[in-house]
């Protein structure tokens, strides 16, 4: 049986009640997906539907109540060098300059490595980020924009094979954004790591996603539906809006986070079988409403029973 | 036309000096003009053996500030002069003291940082731990003087265990405070990059506490600072606290006052070398 690059199958995550005979809260349950090798995939969901737990267990950091994850055959237990992380609040070290924050990364993935060597790849990932006139500076010196681009840097730079994006660009302001947006898609095309990306920015994601993954709201969040996003590669922030798909799509994801992610609630995903969010291309989707009257979301795909090696990770949390 | 820079051209360090000056000036001058007793003040110089008895008319004086900056150009213009055990160079006292200070604080942060750290560490150490810390922290560090000089037999020894004690506290508690206040992300980097807990400790924990343990350690010199002249006043012998007393013994006020200087002018200079090394691992986040 062969499994797709990263596999997380029926995972959940539950918090203990307030009192003993409390119900435990869950944030989310029987979350399935799986990532192609090179895929970009963006996941939307509003505040508290477990966006960040999902990325925090897939980075080691945190734990699934239930449910396993498997990358490349091997389950993920703790975190590891295989997967980069960059951080929504840069998680620089602040008594290192931006070249000893990447060369941190970049020593500690290939320890063999002669200093001059570290400090050469390191030079190179900051110099595709524009970085190369203020490597000596302290994370304090740097703007939100430049700092961002350093954590970048030192994400690409040690090559992890998944690179788990938690929102990088939540704290700037839009303009920075879009310039860093340009450098991610151009580094990321260089390298064509499998990245998997939170963020609120409906835009951002068509303009970087290969597939989005629309959470609904939680308690008890699901992953609904994942939209493939076909437009053309490359893409440019500023000529994207003009392909004749981008409104379609944005709208289908707006009207999803608007009205259907509060509405769409368990009664729809019951039943306790493997369950992959129903892949949905919204510009076919309009096309065959235009002909026929059938509903809008395609039915949900029959439950399929090829799981993995299920291992709970916690059986209490605290 | 800018009127109103001119009035102040000065930069505000200048003005400061300029003020501080004044007041060392005005309250020099006061104490000086205080200490003029009509009867000494009649100009001739007297002998020693009148000072003593106008001494002894009056109600015993507090030297005059020219007295002391007499006193205090002979001895730092000769520190380390050795004359028996009773009469040694202000260097020689001040070193005898350093000695003891550093000794017994070097020992302190040997053991408390690491101690610190593993209670900073964990939480299971810190519960553990808390209630001894709790209740040796506040004995008074002279306290333990003759439990020292009982067990150790060791008047030099003790006075370096009073200052070890002492000193331990505050650089126990603020590494463990530093260490357990460690930003989670920066632990997160750490982990994401699978570094050992060893590397872990040596480059982000430490680098990330640096300042708060600095901290502790500058509240530490100043304590034991603060405590080697009690100490000193108990074990005799030599040293800055043993000179004061010394000198009160003699009742020569204007060694005494000369030296209470000195102790307030090394003192600093302790706290300023931390400081200055503190500058060092300080970051800006």
């Amino acid at each position: 049986m062969s499994h797709a690059f990263v596999e997380v199958q029926k995972a959940a995550k539950r918090f203990p009640g307030a009192s003993k005979e409390a119900e435990p809260l869950t944030v989310f349950e029987n979350i399935s997906f799986q990532l192609k090798k090179g895929e970009f995939v963006c996941i939307i969901g509003h505040s508290g539907c477990g966006k960040s737990t999902i990325m925090n267990a897939l980075a080691g950091l945190d734990q699934f109540s239930e449910g396993s994850m498997v990358m490349e055959n091997k389950e993920i237990s703790g975190p590891g060098l295989e997967r980069g992380v960059v951080f929504q609040n840069y998680s620089l070290l602040p008594w290192l300059t931006a070249l000893e924050n990447v060369r941190f990364g970049v020593r500690a993935r290939w320890k063999g490595w002669s200093d001059r060597e570290v400090t050469d790849h390191s030079m190179k990932y900051l110099e595709m980020v524009g970085l190369k006139e203020v490597v000596d500076r302290k994370p304090s010196q740097l703007s939100g924009g430049m700092r961002q681009r350093v954590s970048i840097a030192r994400a690409f730079a040690t090559k992890p094979k998944l690179l788990l994006l938690d929102e990088p660009f939540g704290a700037l302001d839009a303009l920075t954004r879009g310039v860093i947006q340009d450098e991610l898609i151009k580094i990321w095309s260089k390298d064509q790591q499998t990245v998997f990306m939170i963020t609120h920015d409906v835009d951002e994601a068509i303009l970087l996603a290969d597939r989005i993954f629309l959470m609904t709201n939680g308690p008890q969040a699901r992953i609904a539906e994942a939209v493939e996003i076909d437009l053309p590669r490359p893409r440019q922030r500023a000529s994207i809006v003009k392909h004749p798909h981008f409104y379609k799509i944005r709208n289908y994801l707006v009207d999803f986070l608007v009205n259907r992610s509060s509405e769409l609630r368990t009664q729809e995903f019951d039943g306790q079988g493997l369950r992959y969010p129903t892949p949905v291309n919204p510009v076919q989707l309009e096309d065959a409403e235009a002909t026929t009257d059938s509903p809008p979301a395609s039915p949900a795909t029959e439950p399929q029973e090829n799981l993995v090696k299920f291992t709970p990770k916690e059986v209490r949390h605290g | 036309m800018d009127r109103t820079t001119t009035e102040w051209k000065l930069s505000l360090n200048a003005r400061a000096t300029i003020l501080a000056i004044m007041l060392l000036v005005v309250g020099l001058g006061v104490w000086e003009g205080l200490n003029q007793s009509p009867l000494l003040g009649g100009g001739e110089a007297l002998s020693e053996y009148e000072q003593l008895l106008a001494g002894a008319d009056e109600s015993a004086k507090v030297p005059p500030p020219s007295e002391i900056a007499v006193k205090a150009w002979q001895e730092l213009s000769n520190p380390f002069y050795d004359a028996g055990p009773n009469d040694k160079g202000i260097g020689i006292q001040l070193g005898y003291s350093l000695y003891r200070v550093l000794s017994g604080y070097l020992l302190a942060a040997l053991v408390a940082i690491p101690i610190g750290f593993l209670i900073g560490m964990s939480p299971l150490a810190y519960k553990a731990l808390n209630p001894f810390i709790q209740v040796l922290r506040p004995i008074s560090p002279l306290a333990w003087m003759p439990l020292a000089l009982f067990i150790i037999r060791d008047s030099e020894a003790s006075a370096i265990f009073v200052i070890f004690i002492c000193s331990i506290w505050p650089m126990l508690l603020n590494t463990a405070f530093g260490v357990a206040g460690v930003r989670n992300d920066w632990v997160n980097v750490a982990r994401t990059h699978e570094l050992s807990s060893l590397q872990t400790a040596f480059k982000v924990i430490l680098p990330a506490a640096a300042p708060t343990i600095l901290t502790g350690m500058r509240i530490s010199i100043g304590i034991a600072w603060l405590v080697i002249v009690a100490a000193e006043m108990l074990v005799g012998g030599t040293g800055i606290g043993y000179y004061v007393w010394n000198e009160w013994n003699n009742l020569d006020l204007t060694s005494v006052i000369f030296s209470i200087l000195m102790i307030g002018v090394v003192g600093m200079l302790l706290d300023m070398s931390l400081a200055y090394i503190a500058r060092f691992v300080t970051y800006a986040e």
